[in-house]
């Protein structure tokens, strides 16, 4: 390895309020190397990297750029010492081409020439092996499409220095490894690349040393050739953690929610869903894997009753349950008739006919909940509100993706959260804070929830302790399905772990459990059934014990016309 | 490398950070700083405009003095304070729903000013042939419905056809404004368009002209405090105010609660209206709200939408507007100058709210040492 230092940072400390995001941080990066970044979220990673693309400015400390100290007050500041940061979140113009965007902000002399340009991009292209059209527009591209345009943004401004934050989220594997062969190109021609990621196994494959951030400090940098999975992921976390998830085999599996040929239509006129069918059992991890947007989140939210539906059934099989029949639907001659017609039976499965009692005997029974019947087994969702649909007693949880902004109410504290979903219950038009108070405090100590208070904003709560609220209140629900969305994204391994051992024990309990993700590895460990989509149609179910990556990638990215039951 | 010392380093002389939070009493200190700072610049400004306290400094003390001379030192400046206060309060109470739910309803003026003409309206037409009692009720409930529709007109066409609220209640203004115009040329034939006091349909008194009033808003607060932080209404206001997905989601029909808020809203701008109308003037001109329902929108904000709170901040604005009134009246200047000095002051709080979310740091003094030294 060259051993030429390109970029060096030296006590780098930067504060947000009382937060210390970075605290003395020390950091070489040398030329013709990929450097990974490894850290949980939050851990520091990409304010560290930010500091030095000019986003942010450091409290303290000092950067050194090939030797010489510098000081990086703007992005412009930084592309002016060749280095680029590609940001997990694109910054492109939808309506420009590919080469606009590419050229936006660059200040050259001469004249300014589209053909030019168009022709310096396509050479750049041809240099590293990417494929692109300059003359494309954003928003026809693909996701891939879009990360590439930012990367030759970046080497178009003649960046040696390339950030990457955390690449791999949004692509396939696929793409991820067409992407790493780039990399390693760049590499071969002496650029530094800093890669951000908290995937283990991509550290492994792609890095030649990795520097592990805990909390805002530097702990360690290593070669990559030297670390494993678990060394890695015990600097990470500062304690050793085992990443086996146990997977039980399902028991009592009954179909629970089944979706026939269901068909969305977005407000745009667009379809989101097409002839959607599957079935999900009690006692299962259904996974559902996708690209971004391939219509995971349509699909849940048309099950809860949130997206209209243009045609196709939403059915629950409720199992069977006594249910203490109630005056509020039925008056009391309806009652009699339904007895006579042995409507009715007592908690020991007698049939009750309310022989020879008088009405006010008969009311007294009611009202003590000893008159049952069964309730109806099967309920079509389609086109319910929420509310309808909880009123007809289905028991249908949902983690939404969004969770400050569907699942949570960010500037209320975790007991008027927990009120969300039940604040009706109880009459009159004041609210009771006294249940909802216990639950939070419940949830909080089960969960182990770290919040100032009950009353303290779920804002302020860090991204894991977000989530722990809100799938604490959805199963505090008792479920009979349940939905969850994205669920670990954002969260630090032992948060993830959590959430995975809670939708494990549901599972157990014999819940239906529908989980969509993102990270491969988790789907195949945690699903017992893997639901693949692509474009808003299923394109196969893969046994998850036996799929391999490989399998879900090409189903990911496969059109319907080669549909493929697995 | 770190041997290297005196470098060229440009590092900008302050850089900004939110805060993540800040204790209650170093806010409250900020913002009382900054009203300090205004009416310092205020004095200031006071000192270059007003020619007599150009050739005589020394009277820049009663400068100051007229401030406070404006509300508190005679018995009847005292409840004329504490009646321009109620008043406030009461539009402000009523536009704070609305804000919550973060409709931005700045139709408060035109809301009060229907509830006044309606309620104005069934004494001049009524007045005389019903009884008193009957005559305070029927106009009581004539201002409430003229509020309320003037509300639920923008709610209904938000809620079906999703308008911009601000705009639409802004213009509702100026229709409000029209409509008693037009009946002030109905009612006074003589073309002065300037209705006298009528005879009937005034509210009783019990120990001071204006008890009732203050009593009638110090009621609604407790009441809107309730309501807002204890009913299952207020709790579904909060939720559409925060997010409209998470209504949604948790099962809440946010057109209903649209519909609902603003109708809570236009009532109470409506009963702002009564107060006025058949509390105060007995009779009704295009000036009836003279601005308060835009001002109101500014004393609910700064209380941050707490009711209890609007009970400062209310008495606040309303000091700094007879402080100002007084002023131009002690120095024989111009109308303008109150205007002047409520904007240099409102200036300065609002402002103070930056600095409350922000914290400014400036480039250690050893650095900028270093780079003096070299250029």
């Amino acid at each position: 390895m060259e051993k030429n230092m390109a970029l060096s940072m030296r006590g780098i400390t930067k504060r947000f309020g009382s937060v210390v995001a970075n605290n003395h941080v020390d950091l070489d990066v040398y030329q013709g190397e990929i450097l990974a970044i490894l850290g949980e979220n939050g851990c520091g990673k990409t304010t560290l990297m930010n500091m030095i693309a000019g986003i942010y400015f450091p409290d303290e400390g000092k950067i050194f750029k090939d030797g010489k100290e510098v000081v990086i007050r703007s992005p412009k500041d930084a592309f002016a010492l060749k280095i680029g940061m590609i940001h997990q979140h694109f910054k492109l113009v939808d309506l420009f081409t590919a080469a606009e965007n590419i050229v936006l902000g660059v200040d050259e002399d001469g004249r300014y020439s589209m053909k030019d340009v168009n022709n310096r991009v396509s050479a750049i292209a041809q240099k590293y092996g990417f494929h692109i059209d300059p003359q494309k527009k954003i928003y026809d591209m693909s996701v891939s499409e879009k990360q590439t345009v930012e990367i030759i943004k970046v080497l178009y401004r003649g960046a040696d220095i390339l950030i990457l934050d955390e690449p791999t989220a949004v692509l396939t594997p696929q793409e991820i490894d067409k992407l790493f062969e780039v990399l390693q190109r760049m590499k071969a021609d002496g650029k530094s690349i800093i890669i951000i990621t908290h995937k283990l196994h991509e550290v492994l494959s792609v890095s030649d040393r990795v520097a592990i951030l805990r909390k805002g400090e530097h702990i360690a940098t290593v070669n990559t050739c030297d670390a494993t999975e678990s060394s890695l992921t015990e600097m990470m976390v500062g304690k050793k953690v085992s990443l086996d998830i146990d997977r039980s085999e399902p028991v009592n599996v009954q179909p629970r929610l089944e979706v026939k040929e269901l068909n969305c239509i977005d407000a745009e006129g667009i379809q989101v869903l097409k002839d959607i069918t599957f079935t999900a059992y009690s006692g299962e991890i259904l996974g559902i894997a996708g690209i971004a947007g391939s219509g995971q989140k349509e699909l849940l939210e048309a099950i809860a009753g949130l997206q209209p539906i243009a045609s196709g059934q939403v059915i629950f099989n409720n199992p069977k349950k006594d249910k203490p029949v109630t005056f509020f639907h039925k008056s009391l001659r309806k009652v009699k008739e339904l007895a006579a017609q042995d409507a009715f039976h007592d908690k020991n499965g007698a049939p009750m006919r309310f022989k020879g009692m008088t009405n006010a005997q008969i009311r007294a029974q009611v009202a003590a909940e000893n008159v049952l019947f069964r309730e109806d087994e099967v309920m079509n969702l389609r086109n319910k509100t929420p509310l309808e649909i909880r009123s007809l007693g289905v028991r249908l949880s949902f983690v939404p993706e969004d969770r400050l902004g569907m699942g949570l109410v960010g500037s209320m504290g975790i007991t008027d959260n927990m009120m969300l979903r039940s604040y009706r219950k109880g009459h009159g038009g004041f609210v009771d804070r006294k249940k909802p108070r216990a639950l939070a405090e419940e949830i909080i100590k089960e969960l182990e929830v770290s919040t100032p208070g009950v009353n303290t904003p779920v804002r302020r709560l860090s991204g894991g302790n977000v989530q722990k609220v809100l799938v604490g209140r959805e199963i505090a629900f008792a479920p009979k399905v349940l939905m969850a969305a994205y669920p670990v994204r954002g969260l630090d391994i032992n948060s993830s772990y959590t959430i995975y051992h809670l939708l494990n024990k549901q599972k157990e309990n014999g819940v239906a459990v529908i989980f969509v993700g993102e990270d491969l590895d988790v789907l195949l460990d945690l699903c017992d059934r893997i639901l693949v989509i692509n474009s808003g149609a299923v394109t196969g179910t893969l046994d998850a014990r036996t799929a391999t990556k490989e399998e879900i990638g090409l189903l990911m990215t496969q059109t319907t016309t080669q549909r493929k039951e697995g | 490398m770190s041997e290297r010392k005196n470098i060229t380093v440009h590092e900008p002389l302050f850089h900004l950070a939110k805060r993540a939070q800040i204790q209650p009493w170093k806010a409250w200190a900020i913002r009382l700083a900054a009203i300090v700072l205004g009416l310092v610049v205020c004095g200031i400004v006071a000192f270059i405009l007003i020619e007599r306290l150009h050739q005589n400094p020394d009277r820049i003390d009663d400068f100051y003095y007229s401030f406070i001379k404006g509300s508190f030192t005679s018995n009847r400046k005292i409840w004329k304070f504490l009646k321009n206060m109620a008043i406030l309060q009461c539009i402000s109470l009523a536009v704070t729903p609305a804000f919550r739910m973060r409709f931005w309803n700045i139709g408060a003026e035109g809301q009060t000013l229907m509830g006044v003409l309606g309620c104005i309206a069934v004494a001049f037409y009524l007045g005389g042939t019903v009884p008193d009692w009957l005559l305070l009720v029927l106009m009581f409930i004539a201002a409430l419905v003229c509020g309320a529709v003037w509300g639920l007109i923008p709610a209904l066409f938000k809620a079906k056809w999703n308008t911009n609220e601000t705009l639409f209640t802004l213009m509702m203004n100026y229709v409000a404004t029209f409509i008693v115009s037009y009946f002030l040329v109905i009612w006074v034939p003589s073309g002065s368009s300037t209705l006298g006091k009528l005879k009937y349909g005034k509210l009783p008194s019990f120990g001071h002209d204006y008890l009732v009033i203050i009593l009638v808003v110090l009621l609604l607060t407790i009441f809107l405090y309730v309501y807002l932080k204890h009913s299952k209404q207020g709790y579904e206001i909060s939720v559409v105010g925060e997010s409209v997905r998470t209504a949604q989601y948790s099962g809440i029909n946010v057109k209903n609660v649209i519909i609902r808020t603003m109708l809570v809203s236009g009532l109470l701008c409506g009963l702002a209206g009564y107060l006025i109308g058949a509390g105060l003037d007995q009779s009704v001109t295009t000036e009836s709200v003279g601005g308060q329902g835009f001002t109101a929108i500014m004393v609910s904000w700064l209380a941050n939408f707490n009711p209890l709170v609007m009970l400062i901040t209310s008495a606040l604005i309303s000091m700094l507007n007879s402080g100002a009134a007084q002023i131009s009246q002690d120095f024989n200047v111009s109308g303008a100058l109150p205007d002047v000095i409520v904007g240099i002051i409102l200036f300065f709080i609002i402002g103070s709210e930056f600095f409350i979310n922000y914290q400014v740091i400036f480039r250690k003094a050893d650095r900028t040492a270093a780079k003096e030294g070299v250029k």
